[in-house]
Parts: C-alpha cells; sequence; structure tokens
C-alpha cells in the first residue's frame, strides 16, 4: 500500500490537517488503492455497513416512543404501530433491517470462506469479523426481547437458560441475568440498555475491522497479492464507490421488497400475543438466522454437551485461519475445496432448515448427521485437504488472467498459444 | 538462576498492585451485583394457594417468583403408576414418596429443566407433562423419563396451612 504523503491545497486545511490529520485519513480512503478484479461478492462490506448505520437511526428514532417496562412495553410498540407517525416503518426496516443485516453478513462470510480471505496475512480482520457477528447475534437477541410477546419471553427463557448449563455457577449466573427468579422487568430493563450499547461496539469493532484490512489490502478472486499496485489497483473512489453504491441499490429492493409487502413474513405470529409466564408457545423457533446453532444445540441429547457444541460451532471459526492449511487462497483454483465449499453450503442450509422443525424423528436424524458433517469439515477435512489437494497453477498476477480472458494460466497461456 | 536481591522497589511495586487490585475489585463489584435480584424482588417469596376447588385429576398453574408453579391433585392410579416405577429405569433417580409427601397432593415447578419451558399437562410417552420445545418427556410424578432434560422437575418448598391451603415458599 502506497504511503504517500499528502498535503491539503488551502492555508486553512493545511493549518487543520496538521494539527488533525482528517483530510490526510480521507485521502488515504478515496485513493486506497482497491484490486482491479473484484466481483460482486466484494461488495458486501459496504452493505453491512449501510445495514449497521440503518439500524442505529432507526433504533435511536424507536427508542424515543419505546417504554421499556413488562407492563408497557408490548403495548408502545402497538403505540409505535399505530399511533406514532411513521412509526409503523421505522420499526417495520428495524425489524426486517436485522434480518438484512444477517443475509449480507453471511454472504460476506461466505465469501471469505470461498476465497480464503481469512488465510495469512488477514487473520486479525478475519477474528474482528467472528466477534462482530457474535455481538450482532447477541444486539439481535435482545432486541426479540424488548416488543415482550410470546417469543420474546420464551425466546429469553431459552436462551439465558442455556448457561444454566453451565456446573455448579450455572443456576447462580442465570438468575444474574435475570435480576430475579424469571424473566421479567429486570430482565427487560437490562437488556434494552444492552441493545442500545452493543450497536456501538460493532461500530468501534468495525473502524478496527477495516483498518486492520488496509493494511494488507484487500483480497481479490483470485487470491494472490499485489504484484504491482500500479497494473493491478484501482483507486477506492471512484471506481469501488460506484460499484458498491451500485450493489447497494439492488440490495435495497430487497430490502424495501420486506418492508413494504411482507413486513412480517420473517417474524413469527405468537410475538403479537403478549408475554405470558404461564404458558410456552407450541413451538418455540428462533429467527432464521440462529436456526443452524439451534439445530446443532438440539441435535446432541445432553444439555451441557448440545450448549458446548452449540457455542463451538461459532467458536471454530475464529480457529479456520489455522486449521486451513493449504497455501492458496482462493477456491479457483482448489478443484476439491471447492466442492467441499458447496457440501457446507448445502449443509448450514439444511440445519437451518431441520433448526425450524420439531426436534423430533427424521429431521433430528438429520440434524445430528449435519451437525456431525459441519464439524468433519472444520476439524478433518480442511486440515487434511491442505497437504493432498492437486491444487492448479495460480495465475502470475492480477493482470494476467484479466488481460488474458481466463482466471487460470494454463488456459490464459493456451488461449494464447490458440491465436497464435 | 540469576540472584537478584529484592529490593525497597519491587516491595513497593507489589504493595501498589495489591491495594489496586483490591481497590478495582471493590468498585466492579457493586457494579455486577446490582444485577443480581433485588430485595423487592426477593420480598415476593411465598405464596398462598386455595386448592378447595381441585378434584381428582385436575391441576393448577399458579405464579410464585415469577415461575409457574403445578399443583395437581393426582388420582389413585397415577399414584400408583409413579409408585411402580423401578429407580434404575429414572436418568434421576428419586422416589415418589420423597417427592409428593402427602401422595395425592404433587406441587413442583412447572419449569422444564431443560432450558425452562412450561411442560404441557397430561401429554407425553409417560402420562404426565410434557415439554413441546425440545421434546422431554415427564411421569406422573414429573420425573425426567424421556428427552434432554437433565432432572426431574423441581419440588419448591411448600407446606398445608390448612386442609385447603397451600403455602408455597
Amino acid at each position: 500500500m502506497s504511503e504517500h504523503e499528502y498535503t491539503p491545497k488551502s492555508k486553512f486545511g493545511k493549518w487543520f490537517n496538521d494539527r488533525l490529520p482528517l483530510l490526510s485519513l480521507a485521502s488515504h480512503l478515496t485513493d486506497y488503492p482497491t484490486p482491479k478484479n473484484l466481483n460482486y461478492w466484494w461488495t458486501f462490506g459496504g452493505i453491512l455497513t449501510f445495514c449497521l448505520i440503518t439500524q442505529i437511526v432507526t433504533g435511536l428514532t424507536l427508542a424515543m416512543h419505546y417504554i421499556a417496562h413488562a407492563d408497557m412495553a408490548f403495548e408502545s410498540v402497538e403505540h409505535i404501530m399505530r399511533d406514532v407517525n411513521y412509526g409503523w416503518l421505522i420499526r417495520y426496516i428495524h425489524a426486517n433491517g436485522a434480518s438484512m443485516f444477517f443475509l449480507a453478513v453471511y454472504i460476506h462470510i461466505f465469501r471469505s470462506l470461498f476465497y480464503g480471505s481469512y488465510k495469512s496475512p488477514r487473520e486479525i480482520i478475519w477474528i474482528i469479523g467472528i466477534i462482530i457477528y457474535l455481538l450482532m447475534m447477541a444486539a439481535a437477541f435482545m432486541g426479540y426481547v424488548l416488543p415482550w410477546g410470546q417469543m420474546s419471553f420464551w425466546g429469553a427463557t431459552v436462551i439465558t437458560n442455556l448457561f444454566s448449563a453451565i456446573p455448579l455457577v450455572g443456576e447462580g449466573i442465570v438468575t444474574w441475568l435475570w435480576g430475579g427468579y424469571s424473566v421479567d422487568n429486570p430482565t427487560l430493563t437490562r437488556f434494552f440498555t444492552l441493545h442500545y450499547l452493543i450497536p456501538f461496539l460493532i461500530l468501534g469493532l468495525v473502524v478496527l475491522h477495516i483498518w486492520a484490512l488496509h493494511v494488507p489490502g484487500n483480497n481479490n478472486p483470485v487470491g494472490i497479492d499485489i504484484q504491482k499496485p500500479s497494473k493491478d489497483t484501482v483507486p477506492f473512489h471512484p471506481y469501488i464507490v460506484i460499484k458498491d453504491g451500485f450493489a447497494l441499490l439492488m440490495f435495497m429492493i430487497v430490502f424495501a421488497f420486506f418492508v413494504f409487502y411482507t413486513p412480517n413474513i420473517l417474524g413469527h405470529a405468537d410475538n403479537y400475543i403478549e408475554a405470558n409466564p404461564l404458558v410456552t408457545p407450541a413451538h418455540i423457533v428462533p429467527e432464521w438466522y440462529l436456526l443452524p446453532f439451534y439445530a446443532i444445540l438440539r441435535s446432541v441429547p445432553d444439555k451441557l454437551l448440545g450448549v458446548i457444541a452449540m457455542l463451538s460451532a461459532i467458536l471454530i471459526l475464529a480457529a479456520l485461519p489455522w486449521l486451513d492449511t493449504s497455501k492458496i487462497r482462493s477456491a479457483v483454483f482448489r478443484p476439491l475445496y471447492k466442492q467441499f465449499y458447496w457440501i457446507l453450503v448445502a449443509d448450514v442450509l439444511i440445519l437451518g432448515y431441520v433448526g425450524a422443525m420439531p426436534a423430533e424423528g427424521l429431521y433430528l436424524l438429520i440434524a445430528r448427521v449435519a451437525t456431525a458433517y459441519y464439524f468433519l469439515h472444520f476439524l478433518v477435512i480442511l486440515p487434511v485437504l491442505g497437504y493432498t489437494e492437486k491444487t492448479t497453477p495460480v495465475p502470475l498476477s492480477i493482470t494476467e488472467p484479466v488481460l488474458g480472458g481466463s482466471p487460470n494460466l494454463a488456459m490464459a497461456k493456451n488461449k494464447e498459444s490458440l491465436k497464435e | 538462576m540469576s540472584e537478584k536481591k529484592t529490593k525497597r522497589r519491587d516491595f513497593l511495586f507489589t504493595a501498589t498492585y495489591a491495594v489496586g487490585a483490591v481497590g478495582v475489585g471493590a468498585t466492579v463489584w457493586p457494579m455486577i451485583d446490582q444485577m443480581n435480584p433485588d430485595a423487592s424482588v426477593k420480598a415476593l417469596a411465598s405464596t398462598e394457594v386455595d386448592v378447595s376447588s381441585l378434584t381428582p385429576g385436575k391441576t393448577i398453574t399458579v405464579l410464585w417468583r415469577g415461575k409457574p408453579v403445578f399443583i395437581r391433585r393426582r388420582t389413585q392410579e397415577e399414584i400408583s403408576d409413579a409408585k411402580s416405577v423401578k429407580m434404575e429405569d429414572l436418568k434421576h433417580p428419586e422416589k415418589d414418596e420423597d417427592r409428593a409427601k402427602n401422595p395425592e397432593w404433587l406441587v413442583m415447578l412447572g419449569v422444564c429443566t431443560h432450558l425452562g419451558c412450561v411442560p404441557l399437562n397430561d401429554k407425553g410417552d409417560y402420562n404426565g407433562w410434557f415439554c413441546p420445545c425440545h421434546g422431554s418427556h415427564y411421569d406422573t410424578s414429573g420425573r425426567i423419563r424421556k428427552g434432554p432434560a437433565p432432572t426431574n422437575m423441581e419440588v419448591p418448598k411448600y407446606e398445608f396451612v390448612n386442609a385447603n391451603t397451600i403455602k408455597i415458599g
């Protein structure tokens, strides 16, 4: 990355920049050299930033009308929906925005998995990303509790009870989390506080995530390092800004479709019934974005081991840079990994599906097989594949396949020899 | 090993860290403990319930400390079912006599010991309770028989104040 010196043109600009180099930072961000072969899967970083800002802005406005009290929370949400000017719009954007946020983050994560973006020297970017993902799940869970509907209440009960699986201190921790002997008003007020706090923690981590990204620069679809910045890269502005902007518009069409046409399709009807500690809904299901992990939890017949399996399924991702032993980043040049990658995608989708189904009979069997495969992928297949897989030749530079018209060196060479 | 004499400065460092750690601990503890149940929550420790309207085979659910409590007047058949179970068939062995002092009355927290849902009455493979969340089956004594729950449903502290009133807590 070029560390060029930037001097503002105006006298005031120079005076200011010498004292606080904000203009140098802006200049770095606009000139930031970006691999010129980035495809649309790379636009989700920008889309995620948009999602975070949307959640913060709509969340702040909702907080102006919401009342965090067990007796009033449910009614205040209905008040937002019926009485507050555009309250329905703001709440539907916020509720569907959470789903859109997870949709984008899953695409972002699976892009990293396909192109090996988590590998050296980008491990820290990856680990910060996993922490952001964990915080997103915490924020989403606590936000879902705030409307104080039946799913809110019982979701909160089930998830906080996960901690009771910890030997000896488990029960004490759960009582401490609740601030009582069951999920009640003290639980609601603290969840509201934390739900308010976490997005700002995420914002701080996003800054670190981008900072860490700007040290080695972006990975790219062929997964090789930049050879000559002048040939292999384009400045972030205007090239990537326009591309990200276009992708964001497409994304917003999907977002708007949910908000305006099916605002409740991703939710549960039970959450429009006020919380009742005496009646558990017949079928408790978390939001769609947590279903794969829920399936893993339920597939283990032991309480403590189930909780451990579920947490491991997430935390194992942090170890990924060391579990994947292959030096080649991009799956484009890894014929076997590419197939296992798609099997993993299918496996996670299957887990998500069975997570939404009752945990019995065939569904339970499928969940168990899919859980076993999930861990097999990370703990056995990836480490072994790095040593045994025969990879195809990588191109010499980012520019080469672009000019040769094929991402594969051999194919590009063949094409050229055909021309001659 | 290099010979390093303990100096006055080392003592000062150690003393400073020690006092600092105590200070940090004393500051952090109130911040943590404020989240534990407060005095008003603890004050709701006991509830009295009138059970005169219960006929055999009926259950009522009352709220105690924000949690449902099942009070069931068991039928003769249910009592004999619960008593005939062999201890080795139980995941969490407890005698029915120990769970229901007066065999006609079963009083227990209506909270599944898996993840805290409220099990459903007269359901499941053992004619007791069935938890719809993750499929735990309980028998007519509220003991776990099948499914992910680790222990039997908890029996709270309770007593008969008179023939028609139970005091829980």
